[in-house]
């Protein structure tokens, strides 16, 4: 039983746009996937649409296994924007407590669910420093503690390290794999590069544009832990060979 | 992740291993603040200096021009009935101020919750705004049967409207994403209210209070100065009215002075209230060292 199917979905935009045309996807508990094309191509729309923020126009998102009445808005869900979206009048710690605030637990469990995450992404320390006093990448971790804190089933991220400079992003990446690895949740992962994609994920979804549509459903069977050994191997260079032959049918002549 | 744990303890260690370049003090304030302080200063001690010779050589009498010197007696010798008409004025002013936040802002609060009630009455605010207040003071005065209570009419109406025109654009200006966030973990409105729209306004609302600090106090001068109440309990603007019926020049001039001056205090004290409550976190309170 898949934790989300989506069948048939598809979204036109108020302009007319038909942002997503009748996209059938399953994810399974646990997986690491990427969607992964071009700008434009739907992948962002497709995945605020998982987290349940703006309705399909056409079709179903379905939660097999979600117990509705367990888990209530937001409970089982972490999503990642491409900025950190932290509030710049909180602190790291408040900004992470946000979403035990908003349901209202005990101030003193939240702060310590909320301190015990920022450790586990790397920012002890750092829990009464201000968003402007931070990094690119340590905002990002912030704002993925934020998502995390609530020990969500599923993680939606869409772009999340698309605005910092690649040492940064490869450590991040390297993070968030062991994160995964360790918290158990689902990843969907949104992205326009190749080597992201495949250097993260178990299943690489490619999209192509206009109107936005999946063209291909990639595994990429190699082990984990990947490492920088994984990252200069000859199994990843033709794994990336496949995934951008794919990207290039995806953007087309 | 106990990698990048390590590094940035490590680099934060080694950052507050650094010396931080303290700034040299003189009178216990940094260096790099006197120029701010004496550079006005010394403008002023200047243009006042001149002034006096000014009147001096050219035997201006004092019911045309008094010079600073004469001013600054007449306001020691007069201290005691222009203090008493200083604190009138400052109490209208300060009341109509506060009206002023407490209506602006829950106008600007009701507004954010329902839109229609925005587009009903914003026009009225805006017709209020912009209809001169010298206009309709007489009107005030007549309908409210209290002078007090129609000079804080008038000021309130001169200082409410930045307050609320801001407060209205803070509470918009939230980041979309943010948004919506608060909407994935099903935040109540009162929720998305206290925890982000109130906070993401505050800027908006304090450079509004700005604005708003030195209208309440020409909103309740201009108001006297319609009223043109008597009495030992009238405010600045009569005693002015009342100098210049009576030829005392330089009494005029006092009271100028301490007008002026109550503004200029007024604005500082907002400007570092404004500066205390964003100084953590926000752009316009950030010193920039590069």
């Amino acid at each position: 039983m898949p934790l989300v199917a989506l069948r048939g979905v598809s979204k036109r935009f108020g302009n007319g746009t038909l942002a997503v045309r009748d996209v059938d996807l399953d994810l399974a508990a646990g997986e690491f996937v990427s969607l992964l094309g071009p700008s434009g191509c739907g992948k962002s729309t497709l995945l605020r649409m998982i987290a349940g923020l703006g309705a399909p126009s056409a079709g179903t998102i379905a939660w097999p296994g979600r117990d509705e009445k367990a888990t209530g808005p937001g409970r089982d869900l972490g999503f990642v924007f491409q900025d950190p979206t932290l509030m710049p009048w909180a602190n790291a710690l408040a900004n992470v407590m946000l979403p035990l605030t908003l349901q209202r637990l005990p101030r003193a469990e939240a702060e310590q669910r909320a301190a015990a995450m920022l450790a586990l992404v790397g920012l002890k320390g750092f829990e009464t420093s201000y968003p402007r006093e931070l990094s690119g990448g340590m905002k990002m971790r912030v704002s993925i503690a934020r998502a995390l804190v609530m020990r969500p089933r599923i993680l939606l991220m869409d772009e999340p390290f698309a605005a910092l400079d690649e040492i940064t992003r490869h450590r991040l990446n390297d993070d968030l794999l062991a994160l995964w690895a360790q918290e158990r949740f689902t990843a969907v992962f949104v992205t326009h590069s190749v080597f992201e994609s495949v250097y993260l994920s178990q299943r690489i979804v490619v999209m192509a544009a206009r109107p936005g549509r999946i063209i291909a459903d990639l595994p990429v069977d190699a082990a984990y832990p990947r490492d920088d050994l994984f990252r200069t191997s000859g199994e990843y260079a033709h794994l990336c060979r496949i995934a951008s032959g794919k990207l290039k049918e995806a953007i087309g002549p | 992740m106990s990698a990048p744990e390590d590094t940035l303890a490590r680099e934060a260690a080694a950052a507050e291993a650094l010396p931080v370049p303290a700034e040299p003090r003189f009178l216990g304030l940094p260096v790099s603040i006197w120029p701010r302080i004496l550079a006005p200063l010394v403008i002023g001690v200047l243009v006042l200096a001149l002034w006096e010779l000014a009147v001096r050589w050219n035997d201006v009498p004092p019911y045309v021009l008094p010079g600073p010197l004469l001013v600054g007696r007449t306001l020691v010798e007069d201290w005691a009935t222009l203090s008493a008409s200083l604190w009138v004025t400052l109490r209208i002013t300060f009341l109509a101020l506060a009206a002023a936040i407490l209506i602006g802002v829950a106008l600007a609060v009701l507004f954010s919750q329902s839109k229609w009630l925005e587009m009903a009455l914003l026009p009225y605010a805006i017709v209020l705004q912009v209809t001169p207040i010298v206009a309709i003071a007489p009107l005030i005065i007549i309908w409210a049967d209290d002078i007090d209570l129609s000079l804080l009419i008038c000021a309130w109406i001169v200082a409410f409207f930045p307050i609320l025109s801001n407060t209205i654009l803070g509470l918009s200006a939230a980041d979309h994403n943010l948004v919506n966030l608060f909407e994935l973990y099903g935040a109540s409105r009162w929720q998305t209210l206290r925890y982000l729209k109130l906070p993401a306004a505050l800027p908006y609302f304090l450079a509004g209070l700005k604005v708003s600090g030195g209208l309440a106090l020409i909103g309740a001068v201009v108001a006297e100065f319609v009223a043109g109440t008597g009495g030992n309990a009238s405010g600045l603007a009569y005693r002015i009215l009342e100098a210049g019926y009576q030829l005392k020049i330089p009494r005029v001039f006092a009271a100028l002075a301490m007008i002026s001056l109550s503004g200029v205090a007024i604005f500082l004290a907002t400007s570092l209230i404004s500066h205390l409550l964003l100084r953590r976190w926000h752009e316009t309170a950030l010193r920039r060292e590069n």
